[in-house]
């Protein structure tokens, strides 16, 4: 199959994207019902498992009872920028998918082989990190339109949140940038093939990958950094105005920023698509990406479950005063090491010959 | 040999598909570019801004520069604009009136100046012969690698100088938030010479500042 002819890449383009999209918002269900039921398991009760078995028909009962909801407009709201925010919030979640490798160059029958990635670009890394910071505008215009106090609070809260730690996180991917050398999120991840899984950028990068890991929980509003939406001072923060369709954008943008940056993180420090067998079965590839990003995702419900939440001037002085420093130390120490390490083993050899 | 032979169909294509996503994206960038100062409410003026960077970016990346598309929407999509979108939240500035102007004498004047700009752009285009659409250069040429190249070896001293002062802006900012009056009156006096006490220099510097928010 010719892959350069300019009608068959859309072609194929196109069928990725929606695979793609459908699989998110199959696993955005899912992951919403895997929050309520293993928060009821650790709260020590049983949670949602009436409707279909094990309550797996949950997510779309809820689904249907949201959309039926009354579509309300505050009277005193700025009606365009109102209904503008949350298409702002879904639209950006989701534009960052395309980059991420789902699994290796695989082979399917008629069709022959093609790598499991929508688009592959020299800047895949900024374009994720351009596509999170348009999505502060998602939250800050709702708490603005809404005209409401505590969604004003909740917007500001949550915009200054993001825009804190979307440096920390800029800085923990840079030790990982310096180690590959690109910003190709395929290229990234295939050097982290081999080695039994000792190449994974985890092993090289462990403080970015803490400071990244805290720096996303913060990014994607989560306990314990879920300040713009602390229901005792704000009510439900930015999204308290917003109800039925709209609401459920807000929350399905959530759910993908979660799973986005899963993603992320399992691309830059856990080796993506890279386990054993992968070379022999490259279709494998695809399951340990998802386990992977499954087990973030389990640790973000496990977070909820465990953690109370920081105070404001808390949040702030830790991304600011503690992250911050931490990850521009993490740099030099990276840059050091990537300029002289070569130098430095061989004047300790010298020593010991 | 027909046409067909040199120039196949799919080069068509493509180009057909470019000059479509360029009248797009140029059509979207002037569209919004006049929304800004068309808006009466400033935070749609800054919502069009916004649009004006996407469509800028897009332009970028039509011509092969992913890298500087990435960096003005980080940049300036990203941050410079949250600032000004917060500051108008903040402000909660109201719907601009529209107000007489003080010196409406002026506008046939500018009406004027901008004919006679628009004479010269038509005089230039028509006189010179358009120059021929450059040769693609390098295939490397805006990706990140070379970009980081560049700037690390042949325009070192212009990089540095640029974050020298980029470092002087955000310390002087620094110095003029700061509240504690120590640092504010070694500020003043850093930048006036005079020698006040502290408590009076950190006086003046506060007594502009509530003027301005009243």
């Amino acid at each position: 199959m010719d892959w350069n002819n300019p009608l068959i890449h859309t072609v194929v383009v196109i069928v990725g994207i929606t695979v793609a999209f459908l699989s998110i918002m199959l696993l955005v269900a899912f992951t919403v019902l895997a929050e309520r039921r293993v928060l009821g398991f650790i709260q020590g009760r049983l949670g949602p498992n009436r409707v279909g078995y094990f309550g797996v028909l949950q997510p779309f009962a809820d689904f249907i009872k949201t959309m039926m909801k009354e579509d309300l407009v505050p009277d005193q709201s700025t009606k365009f920028v109102f209904l503008l925010a949350p298409t702002v919030a879904v639209i950006t979640a989701i534009m960052a998918i395309i980059v991420y490798p789902f699994g290796p160059t695989v082979w399917l029958p008629f069709i022959g082989s093609f790598p499991l990635v929508i688009a592959r670009f020299d800047v895949a890394l900024l374009y994720v990190l351009g596509v999170t910071s348009v999505g502060v505008y998602g939250i800050a215009l709702a708490g603005w339109s809404s005209n409401n106090k505590y969604s004003l609070m909740g917007g500001l809260r949550s915009s200054a949140q993001l825009i804190s730690y979307e440096l920390a996180l800029g800085m923990a991917l840079i030790g990982v940038i310096l180690m590959s050398g690109s910003l190709d999120i395929y290229t990234i991840v295939e050097q982290q093939s081999g080695a039994y899984g000792m190449n994974w950028n985890v092993f090289y990068q462990p403080v970015g990958f803490i400071i990244y890991l805290i720096a996303a929980i913060a990014e994607t509003n989560r306990v314990p950094f879920d300040l713009p939406e602390a229901e005792t001072e704000l009510v439900a923060g930015f999204h308290t105005e917003y109800s039925s369709i709209k609401f459920l954008l807000f929350f399905n943008a959530e759910y993908i920023n979660m799973i986005t940056v899963s993603m992320l993180a399992s691309s830059l420090f856990l080796g993506g698509w890279n386990g054993p067998g992968v070379s022999v079965f490259p279709w494998l590839g695809l399951v340990y990406f998802a386990a992977k990003i499954l087990f973030f995702i389990f640790l973000y419900i496990w977070l909820r479950g465990t953690l109370p939440r920081f105070r404001f001037d808390q949040l702030m002085n830790f991304g600011w005063k503690f992250l911050m420093p931490l990850a521009l130390i993490n740099i030099f120490l990276t840059a050091t090491v990537q300029a002289f390490g070569g130098d430095l083993i061989a004047l300790i050899k010298s020593w010991f010959a | 040999m027909g046409w067909h032979d040199r120039l196949s169909l799919s080069d068509l294509t493509f180009a057909m598909i470019t000059s479509l996503l360029f009248i797009l994206f140029a059509g979207l960038a002037i569209g919004c570019a006049l929304a800004v100062v068309a808006q009466r409410n400033p935070l749609y003026s800054a919502i069009s801004l916004i649009g004006v960077f996407i469509s800028l970016s897009s332009l970028y990346l039509m011509l092969a520069a992913p890298f500087i598309a990435a960096v003005q929407i980080i940049v300036y999509a990203g941050a410079i604009m949250v600032l000004v979108v917060f500051v108008i939240m903040l402000l909660d500035l109201e719907v601009e009136e529209r107000r007489h102007p003080r010196l409406a004498y002026l506008v046939p004047v500018a009406i004027g100046f901008a004919a006679v700009l628009i004479a010269e752009v038509a005089f230039v285009l028509k006189s010179v012969p358009l120059p021929k659409v450059h040769p693609p250069g390098p295939a490397d040429v805006g990706l990140t690698a070379s970009i980081g190249v560049g700037l690390f070896t042949k325009y070192l001293l212009p990089f540095e100088i640029t974050s020298i002062l980029l470092l002087m802006a955000l310390v002087g900012a620094m110095t003029l938030a700061r509240r504690t009056p120590l640092l504010a009156a070694v500020g003043h006096r850093l930048v006036t010479g005079s020698k006040l006490p502290p408590a009076a220099a950190a006086e003046a510097e506060t007594t502009p500042k509530s003027d301005e928010r009243n």
